[in-house]
């Protein structure tokens, strides 16, 4: 075992007034951004500009000054880079409800509510939670005394949706609970409840998971009993997958899963197991279930049914053809072909519209994110501090490129939003909660050491030196 | 724990480039080829912005871009659209095109190479680029009297001009309305698209070049062809035609529709095995001769290669490395030979046309926006597929075919005419195929014709006779009335 401070706190300038400037440049390219798409689409500027624009700077100047006042040690790129993404959504929601618009109108239907007021809306809720976050949770450790709140919690979230009456079914996967006019997708709040539980755990367990094992045919392998959590993992993303119908989330708590074990107990087994188990249940996914058979099949051969089950990934390539390098420009594509375009595939719509140009700009936020993040995991003081940063950043990583991939066809598509960018208020909110942890586990790696002071004990020791 | 931490940092750079690799894939180096699907909505609305270009015949528009109100700038109408259908073909949103309206898509659509110099002045001069328009060699009378004979049944009519090929009908049937695969709206669209692929009877395939059919004894003509062209036989040449052939190799005998033989003793002449339609005479004919020769006989008409005219046709088969007895039923057009009725009319048109066979196209012209010619077809020969001496021989045996022989129904009042009747059996029980390939005057023919009935409701060779003569013959009249 290596100690896991071993990152010492040598930088502990706050860098406050870096974090407020690359706030101010982000909120300026996406206000010039939400003019372009009127301009592009419409001709005419948005009538909304002044509420949105104000609106965010208010939002992202209090998480800022919150900040400021909670966490005046935490990374000044978390803020900056989490709020340029969920401004870049806004921005791209904004454009295709104009196309939605247009379309009502030529249907003779009325004007939908813009979903990019909505998205304000949930991007708020988001901010007021990341800022509560800060001030209620004033040490990370804390959250480890929730190690096993967070287990019931989170697995009762991911049960909801089968219970009858509250539970929906959208697009062929449950995953939503209705409540009156709200619908909420409690997977993602799941996600961050089992972070928690897994880092609390993992913590605990880890000396046991990785120094007592079995040497089967020259392998290191762990002891069957300590194999349970594992196949308890294996078998709850099976059930996600197979009754819940949803690939993507199954996939990434597996992933999470077997990657922050292998974090904790640095035995690479883990890996080879668990992507053992994976590969096992993927294949037995395929011969059992139509619907995995059919992603596969839709994944090697979209253009064998171009304009039936393939027309989602088939619409999305389409798009990510249009824009090319650069880009047809906000509000001169037609992003709103693909079925999805604001939730599922909003990374098409960023790539028609913005063009590669604009799909690496968003891959490199989501990379310096997660390399900010784990930097913040190697750099915590305390192993529970360090598991969590690790998992929260392992979870963008994946989530990010399961989506990503399937939309533009390096893996087989499966249902899953893009953090900070897709239409939706459960994943804007957790994934504010995810950069609200993210910059309390930095705060408390970056700010000074608390003054020694020598307690008797010490003294004691003391005396007894030669 | 910072050891699998940092490992893992480096698997989520690995994972970024992975990404990105596949997105300029997609995006730069199959960008293209993504562009060029069928059904890629982009592509087709960003041609919808331009105009594109007419498909004429002669003057007169039957496919034409006009501007309309709402999503698209222009709406693609077909003033005539099931007559033509399978001409234009369709040109949808949703599913791509079809016929002239996909082979012809780059001067359509402008985007040709040779109207690059057009665009660009276009585009200086402040207007919207335009397509060029393509004209056909159709005649709209030949057209429209060839579907009307038709009746909707499944079948097809193909007429061409034998001394240059320049194709004068193309008809097949049933056929279907383009005007509902290019509406704006995407449910009528995808509305119409889907009864269509339901159909039973296939409107969407063009029989006349697309589909293949056993060419039964209108193929004899080619047997005759190669007979002949040894320069041992003439249409006077005794055949030894029983009612029927026992086959070689085998206990099988093949029979004369009949039931009797072609001649006292056994005996006719080619010019009366053609003129009845005598199986057996014909198939002993090919016994003797050899299959290489008929084989080689058929290529010189066009077997065993396709055409673009410019719509690609399928290619007519005459099997190579058969044995004696399916040499036999080969030699009537039986077994596995396989024929488009474009190929049958080449074969009647070569005949008509001294022996030459002439490569068959469908468009005369090509035009840019600014109306100059990009290109014009000059008629070009494809084979000297037999002699002028041969072909006048089998021309005059199709003469007496009509004087007085099986296709006594292609006669037309004050013209020669010259045809052959073919009944092509099927086999599992299915009514024949009823065929007739013709040429008229059969001196210097102005047209060629082949006719195709599937499923004809007899099972002799009268059926050809009864219901391919007479379209065939009202398609002939409606060309020689120009």
């Amino acid at each position: 075992m290596t100690n896991p401070v071993t990152v010492a706190p040598t930088n502990i300038k706050q860098r406050r007034i870096a974090e407020l400037f690359l706030l101010v440049l982000a909120i300026a390219i996406s206000t010039a951004g939400y003019i372009a798409a009127s301009l592009g689409y419409t001709n005419t500027m948005p009538t909304d500009l002044w509420l949105v624009v104000g609106a965010c700077s208010g939002l992202f100047l209090t998480a800022h000054l919150a900040i400021r006042k909670f966490a005046p040690y935490a990374d000044p790129l978390l803020l900056p880079l989490a709020a340029f993404l969920n401004l870049i959504g806004l921005v791209l929601i904004h454009r295709l409800d104009l196309a939605d618009a247009a379309r009502a109108e030529r249907a003779g239907r009325a004007i939908p509510r813009a979903d990019a007021i909505a998205q304000l809306t949930w991007t708020a809720v988001g901010i007021i939670l990341f800022v509560a976050v800060l001030v209620i949770l004033r040490d990370h450790r804390i959250l480890q005394r929730f190690t096993y709140t967070a287990l019931v919690l989170g697995v009762t979230l991911l049960v909801l949706p089968l219970l009858p009456f509250i539970g929906t079914s959208i697009n062929g996967a449950r995953l939503w609970l209705r409540l009156g006019p709200l619908s909420f997708q409690p997977a993602e709040m799941a996600k961050l409840c089992l972070i928690v539980f897994l880092a609390g755990y993992l913590v605990v367990k880890r000396d046991a998971l990785a120094t007592a094992r079995s040497r089967v045919l020259g392998v290191d392998l762990p002891r069957g009993r300590d194999l349970g959590p594992l196949l308890i993992a294996w078998v709850a993303s099976m059930g996600v997958l197979v009754f819940q119908r949803d690939l993507g989330t199954a996939l990434l708590f597996f992933g999470l899963f077997i990657l922050l074990l292998y974090v904790a107990t640095e035995r690479r087994s883990w890996l080879l197991l668990g992507s053992i188990l994976f590969v096992a249940g993927a294949g037995l996914a395929y011969f059992a279930f139509g619907h995995v058979q059919q992603r596969f099949d839709v994944w090697l051969n979209p253009f064998s049914d171009p304009n039936g089950t393939a027309f989602q990934i088939v619409q999305s390539m389409f798009g990510l053809a249009a824009g090319g390098v650069l880009g047809t420009g906000l509000g001169l594509g037609n992003p709103q072909f693909v079925p999805f375009a604001k939730t599922d595939f909003i990374m098409a719509t960023a790539g028609e519209e913005l063009g590669l140009a604009g799909l690496i700009v968003i891959l490199m936020i989501y990379a310096v994110l997660a390399q900010r993040g784990f930097r913040i995991a190697v750099s915590a003081r305390d192993a529970f501090g360090t598991l969590l940063a690790g998992g929260l950043s392992i979870v963008i990583v994946l989530q990010v490129f399961i989506v990503v991939g399937g939309v533009t066809r390096l893996i087989p598509l499966t249902g899953l939003t893009t953090p900070f960018l897709s239409y939706g208020g459960s994943s804007l909110v957790a994934n504010w909660i995810i950069i609200a942890l993210l910059v309390r586990i930095s705060d408390g790696a970056r700010k000074p050491a608390p003054p020694i002071r020598p307690s008797r004990d010490d003294a004691l020791t003391q005396v007894v030196q030669l | 724990m910072n050891n699998p931490l940092r490992k893992l940092s480096g698997f989520a750079a690995v994972l970024l480039i992975a990404l990105l690799i596949n997105l300029t894939y997609v995006q730069v180096f199959n960008a293209n080829a993504l562009k060029q699907k069928p059904g890629n909505a982009r592509t087709v609305l960003s041609e919808y912005d331009r105009q594109r270009g007419p498909i004429t015949v002669g003057s007169k528009s039957i496919a034409t871009s006009t501007p309309t109100q709402g999503q698209f700038s222009y709406v693609r109408t077909y003033p005539e659209g099931s007559l033509y259908a399978h001409t234009t073909g369709y040109y949808s949103l949703l599913y791509g095109a079809s016929g002239l309206e996909r082979v012809e898509n780059s001067i359509l659509s402008g985007t040709d190479d040779r109207l690059l110099v057009d665009r660009l002045s276009q585009l200086l001069a402040g207007r919207a680029p335009k397509g060029g328009s393509v004209q056909t060699t159709l005649l709209p009378d030949a057209q429209r009297t060839a579907l009307r004979q038709l009746k909707g049944r499944r079948g097809a009519v193909l007429a061409i001009d034998p001394s240059t090929g320049a194709i004068l009908a193309m008809v097949s049937s049933p056929t279907f309305d383009p005007n509902l695969l290019a509406s704006p709206n995407v449910a009528t669209e995808r509305e119409a698209w889907s009864k269509l692929q339901n159909d039973e009877d296939s409107p969407l395939l063009n029989r006349s070049i697309a589909q293949v059919y056993p060419p039964g004894s209108t193929f004899k003509l080619v047997t005759a062809a190669a007979a002949l062209s040894t320069g041992k036989y003439t249409k006077k040449s005794s055949l030894f035609g029983p009612a029927s052939l026992k086959l070689p190799l085998s206990n099988n005998r093949l029979p004369n529709q009949n039931g009797k033989a072609c001649g006292t003793n056994n005996k006719t002449t080619l010019e009366n095995a053609i003129r009845i339609s005598c199986n057996t005479a014909l198939a002993n004919l090919g016994l003797v001769i050899g299959n290489d020769v008929i084989a080689d006989q058929a290529e010189k008409f066009g077997f065993n290669q396709s055409f673009d005219i410019p719509l690609s046709s399928a290619t007519s088969v005459y099997p190579r490395d058969i044995d004696r007895p399916q040499t036999a039923l080969s030699a009537i057009g039986q077994f596995d030979v396989r024929s488009t009725v474009l190929q049958m009319a080449l074969v009647a048109a070569g005949i008509g046309n001294q022996g030459v066979v002439m490569k068959p196209y469908l468009v005369a012209q090509t035009r840019g926006p600014d109306l100059a010619v990009l290109d014009a077809t000059t008629p070009t020969v494809f084979s000297q597929a037999v002699s002028a001496d041969v072909a006048a021989q089998l021309r005059d045996m199709m003469v007496t075919v009509v004087k007085s022989g099986t296709g006594r129904r292609a006669a037309i009042p004050g013209v020669q005419v010259a045809g052959k009747t073919g009944t092509a059996q099927q086999g599992n029980g299915k009514p024949p195929h009823a065929w007739f390939v013709s040429f008229a005057p059969a001196k210097n023919p102005k047209v060629a014709v082949a006719v195709i009935i599937e499923d004809g409701d007899g099972s002799t060779e009268i059926s050809g006779g009864r219901l391919a003569a007479p379209i065939a013959r009202a398609v002939m009249e409606a060309v020689l009335n120009q």
